[in-house]
């Protein structure tokens, strides 16, 4: 399997091609088809892992161009990282699609879905596979490509379409520093392979500042695909797809393919004088750990509040990078994965019954819902790090190595970690407990949740709250497990995806303890909240008035962002665009009539009438007796 | 094998003649005739391709030579390589279809095929041509049905835009005649033939008369491709012109310019290109942002597309520049040749997919909303969603999105260029994000948001027009994903060019 593992691709982009164009007439509107080929595929990937951990690697490479005199060569490389990638990519992906078939149905646009979600598991298995800088390039823009088609699913609403354009160019700005990056790169190594960059840099051909600031070019693109600070304002924005599309593109794999990028060069930072690139990954990360859990703080909408945690957890990803807890960030993005693609398809599954993202109109829905409740909770322990679930595993690694590394960054990251279980407690605590206060009653499953029109319109009066049909709660479970459980595969994961040159730090109970106390602290804290009411929440908003203000206005980067655009790019785009019509083409215009009129001019030199010449030979010859006279 | 070219290039002309003897009342032979006579060319310029040695596309060949004006040394010599044999297929392929597009034009039909058949004989002439006079009388030829197809078959603006367009190119192709005069009149022996006088090179000695005729060139080509400043024909022209004929004009035309730099100034006129290299460069890189620019602030869709192309010869000559700058020295070759050879890819791909993206804008415009205001549509993708999907791919192929056609190019030119270039192609590279914005920016206004409920009636694309669109949609992608075998044929091409520079 290990050696054409490059079928695993072609299984979603076959089905892809199939149900683009036979999608009505495909078995199930083409969902069976997208099922069957991200099931092969993850099977396959399944087999990949099991060859790699057995020792089997493979790098299949072949000529993409001819430049010159030399070839360029490309190819697919499966090594550990990778085929740990494709393993999650296939088993989260597999388990979301079926559960699509319960969420998208009645969708009017159905079998498109489909298609869109095998063309992006496609492109994000090719992205795991690339043994160089081209395919990655390739698969990125593609993954990016799939992002903003199922972002803008719904696109004839406007808020879905300007929120599907804001993360397109959003992220195209990180990647046009991902591409200054990958030039550099191949104009002081001249391949674009990872395995010749990587030796060039071992054998000291590449190396000191440039290294550094090509390191830190390649980051920029991890910067913008994980949302990371200061190109993050598109996720929050990008809540506004299907929740599938949430929880497998902006939670589980496409967002973290910025923490994969940066494992897959990590040579590239490793390497730069004094750890430099990694110092920059690492403070970029603790930063936006904090600062997105901080916005989470004082979200109503339920998916937004996932998607902040989801940029503070990409944050710890980066952090673990950064401070050379190369197994560890690469953990956080396997459990991760699977905690935060159960969160959202429960959350999804929320949605669903209570037709309406607002936690506020939520409320008592641990009751209605038992299977939705309780495996959004194990996703919400097992993200707030609360043993045994898998979060502490990696998400303590994390913090343990930061510890060694850097206090400033542990103190932004276990600040992080608090504000992580307060939003996640609130949340839960709003949705789950007391009372159910929406303004409706909700529908019943199978009217689609209305999610032709928009997944928020009103439900139908008369229907009861209710939990989702099993195609959609069978996936929960199976996700809940592995958020419970995964976290024992720490050992051996260590083991298996390593950076040579690299080792975690010793075990330490001390900050362990530290963390899961910081976890604990943070629930209670909601509880204390909005639980007991000890404190409510209305006075600490009267209290912290102008810090509330600043939060939920996301510290005005929103703002500043469109004033720069709106303020500055329009005025002048309009000014190119009048420069060129009275300017540019006004000089054109001039020459042209300048001619004209000296055209007219000089018609009256050739008038055709024999008078007129006669007249100007009879003047002639007076001015030439009268200038000969005066001589 | 030798006539295939001749057949290539004079069979239109021989089916203009057929149309010009049918009586005027019928239509439906006039239109089978110019089908036929297109369908048949297209399919002789693929046989061509196939007896073509693409193992050997450094070497001209299916060469055809003999003596025209022997005492000037004017001689009837065609020949292709991998340079000009793709731009060839572009051509005979885009006319056909062209042809398909154009199947229900009403307003005098027999001129309007007539005009286009003698227009492929320009324009395949001119990329055929290894003589200096021929390729002259072709540069012209290419000129005149183009004038007549916007002043007769265009928009409101028709008479002013075709005059502009013809009298602006018209005093490039002056300043053009005098370059060539004084590579003619410093040759020895004297010759017209291009290949010979690439290899003579009659002006190495004299770089100040080298620069001369290079700036008579450039004038040429540059107003022909069109690089800023030299642009604001283009619009105009493209706003007036029929469908097909901004198709053409688009697709081919404009390439007659870069394809001029490719094959004759660069290998003609090494030194004085790589003189002046570095403000030709600076002048494209100029294009390729401004043109992003402007082509934002446009709100009419044609006119629009018509700036993209500014912005994508910007890259074009980029390369070429970068490729001039370097002409002779070893160590840069390959970095050359990358970018060259982009250059030439992006020719062909800004063809196909901006030809796709034009005949796209006339299936909404001309048979359906008849209007191209940005601003008046919103919401086909409810309504059009086979015309939605196909625009969408064709715009994303223009922004240069990876698995279509026009992100090879770009990437290896800005591989090879910013070897030569890096900092002109970090800002080149900016233009790329800007040209991203506009186009994401068009389908929002045309496709997304609730549908305009003045074109709730409309209906999506019917078989002729699939037929006109499929074929270059399949191009685009079936390019973008494995590129080899016409990037392995450009590439020869292009480091026989390099490797006659010195």
């Amino acid at each position: 399997m290990t050696h054409v593992a490059w079928i695993i691709p072609l299984l979603p982009l076959a089905a892809f091609g199939l149900i683009i164009f036979w999608g009505e007439r495909l078995p199930g509107r083409g969902a069976y088809v997208s099922i069957a080929g991200i099931v092969l595929a993850a099977l396959a990937s399944l087999a990949v892992l099991g060859e790699v951990v057995g020792g089997a690697r493979a790098d299949l490479t072949y000529a993409w161009a001819i430049v010159g005199r030399r070839p360029l060569t490309v190819g697919v490389l499966v090594d550990p990282l990778s085929a740990m990638m494709l393993a999650m990519v296939g088993v989260v992906a597999s388990l979301i699609t079926i559960y699509s078939v319960g969420y998208m149905e009645g969708d009017p646009r159905y079998p498109r879905f489909f298609a869109y979600f095998s063309l992006f598991q496609f492109s994000m298995f090719f992205l795991v596979l690339a043994d160089n800088f081209l395919f990655l390039y390739m698969a990125w823009e593609l993954v990016g490509l799939c992002s903003y088609l199922l972002i803008g699913f719904w696109f004839e609403r406007p808020v879905a379409a300007r929120a599907a354009l804001k993360a397109f160019i959003t992220t195209r700005i990180g990647d046009f520093f991902l591409m200054i990056g990958i030039l550099l790169v191949f104009l002081r190594v001249g391949s674009l392979r990872f395995d010749d960059i990587f030796r060039a840099i071992d054998l000291g051909g590449f190396g000191g500042p440039v290294l550094t600031v090509a390191a830190l070019l390649v980051f920029g693109g991890a910067v913008g695909k994980s949302a990371q600070v200061p190109l993050h304002v598109w996720l929050p924005d990008a809540m506004e797809g299907p929740t599938p599309v949430s929880a497998l593109i902006h939670a589980a794999t496409m967002v973290a393919a910025g923490a994969f990028l940066v494992a897959r060069t990590y040579p590239l930072f490793f390497h730069s004088p004094g750890h430099e690139a990694l110092t920059g990954v690492a403070y970029v990360g603790g930063i936006t750990a904090l600062f997105a859990a901080t916005m989470g703080l004082v979200e109503d909408d339920i998916k937004r509040v996932l998607a902040y945690s989801t940029m503070s957890q990409l944050g710890y990803m980066m952090l673990g990078l950064g401070v050379l807890g190369y197994s560890a960030g690469m953990f956080h993005l396997i459990t991760h994965a699977f905690f935060k693609a159960l969160l959202f398809l429960a959350a999804g599954s929320v949605i669903h019954a209570v037709a309406t993202n607002s936690l506020k109109q939520m409320g008592g829905l641990a009751r209605a819902m038992p299977v939705t409740f309780w495996t959004f909770l194990a996703g919400a322990l097992a993200l707030t790090g609360i043993p045994p679930f898998a979060g502490v595993f990696s998400k303590d690694a994390i913090l343990l190595a930061a510890f060694t590394h850097d206090k400033v960054l542990w103190l932004l990251a276990a600040a992080g970690a608090f504000l992580t279980s307060l939003y996640m407690g609130r949340l839960c605590w709003y949705a789950f407990a007391g009372e159910y206060r929406g303004a409706l009653p909700a529908l019943a499953h199978g009217q689609g949740a209305g999610h032709g029109g928009s997944p928020r319109n009103v439900g139908q009066p008369g229907a009861a709250l209710h939990e989702s049909p099993s195609v959609m709660t069978v996936p929960l479970v199976i996700l809940a497990v592995f958020s419970v459980f995964l976290g024992w595969a720490e050992g051996p994961f260590d083991r298996f995806v390593r950076f040579a040159g690299v080792e975690a730090p010793p075990a330490s109970l001390g900050v362990l303890l530290v963390s899961v106390l910081v976890a604990v602290a943070g629930w209670l804290a909601a509880g204390v909240v909005y639980f007991w009411r000890i404190v409510p929440s209305e006075d600490l908003r009267r209290a912290f008035g102008p810090v509330y203000t600043l939060l939920v206005r996301k510290y005005y980067v929103d703002d500043l962002y469109a004033w720069v655009v709106l303020g500055l790019g329009g005025p002048a785009i309009r000014l190119a665009g009048l420069f060129d019509h009275y300017v540019v083409d006004g000089l054109v215009n001039l020459t042209g009539w300048v001619a004209r009129q000296m055209g007219l001019g000089l018609r009256y030199v050739q008038t055709g009438r024999a008078e007129n010449y006669l007249l100007l030979v009879f003047l002639g010859v007076v001015v030439i007796v009268l200038v000969t006279l005066a001589w | 094998m030798s006539g295939l070219l001749s057949f290539v290039l004079w069979l239109p002309v021989a089916g203009a003649l057929a149309l010009l003897v049918l009586p005027r009342e019928r239509v439906g032979a006039i239109r089978v005739t110019a089908l036929a006579t297109a369908a048949l060319d297209f399919a002789v310029s693929v046989a061509a391709a196939a007896v073509f040695d693409r193992g050997h596309a450094d070497r001209m060949q299916l060469v055809e030579q003999a003596a025209w004006i022997r005492s000037l040394g004017i001689t009837y010599h065609l020949g292709v390589d991998g340079l000009s044999l793709p731009l060839v297929i572009l051509t005979t392929l885009l006319t056909l279809l062209c042809v398909i597009y154009s199947w229900r034009v009403e307003a005098r039909p027999k001129e309007y095929m007539i005009l286009f058949l003698l227009l492929e004989t320009g324009m395949v002439g001119v990329f055929v041509a290894l003589d200096f006079i021929l390729f002259y009388v072709f540069w012209e030829l290419s000129l005149v049905p183009m004038f007549f197809i916007i002043g007769i078959w265009g928009g409101p603006q028709r008479v002013y835009a075709a005059i502009k367009f013809f009298l602006y190119t018209l005093i490039g192709s002056l300043a053009m005649l005098l370059a060539i005069l004084i590579v003619y009149f410093h040759s020895s022996p004297r010759t017209f033939d291009i290949i010979a006088l690439i290899h003579q090179k009659p002006l190495a000695q004299d770089l100040g008369l080298a620069v001369l005729a290079f700036w008579g060139f450039f004038l040429s080509f540059a107003i022909k491709v069109p690089m800023f400043p030299f642009h604001t024909w283009l619009p105009d022209a493209h706003v007036e012109a029929p469908t097909a004929g901004s198709v053409l004009l688009a697709a081919v035309l404009l390439k007659l310019g870069t394809y001029g730099f490719v094959r004759i100034a660069l290998p003609l006129l090494p030194g004085a290109f790589q003189q002046e290299a570095g403000i030709v460069a600076v002048l494209a890189v100029i294009g390729v942002v401004y043109g992003a620019m402007v082509a934002m602030a446009q709100t009419d869709l044609k006119k629009l597309i018509a700036y993209s192309s500014v912005t994508h010869m910007g890259y074009v000559m980029l390369a070429v520049a970068a490729a001039a700058s370097i002409a002779g020295r070893g160590a840069l070759q390959g970095a050359a040749a990358a970018t060259l050879g982009g250059a030439t890819l992006e020719m062909v791909a800004h063809g196909v997919i901006t030809g796709a993206l034009f005949f796209l804008v006339g299936v909404i415009y001309d048979y359906r909303a008849h209007t191209r205001g940005l601003g008046d549509f919103g919401g086909l993708g409810l309504r059009l969603p086979v015309y939605t999907g196909i625009t969408i791919v064709a715009m994303l192929a223009s922004l240069g999105l990876p698995g279509l056609m026009g992100f090879v190019a770009e990437f290896l030119i800005f591989l090879g260029a910013f070897q030569i270039y890096p900092a002109l192609t970090v800002l080149a590279l900016a233009g790329v994000v800007i040209t991203v914005a506009y186009f994401l920016w068009a389908i929002h206004r045309l496709f997304f948001g609730p549908l305009n409920t003045r074109w709730e009636v409309l209906p999506d694309m019917d078989g002729r027009e699939r037929w006109a669109l499929g074929p270059l949609v399949a191009v685009m992608v079936a390019a973008g994903i494995y590129p080899r075998p016409l990037l392995d044929m450009i590439n020869l091409a292009m480091v026989n060019i390099l490797s006659l520079l010195r």
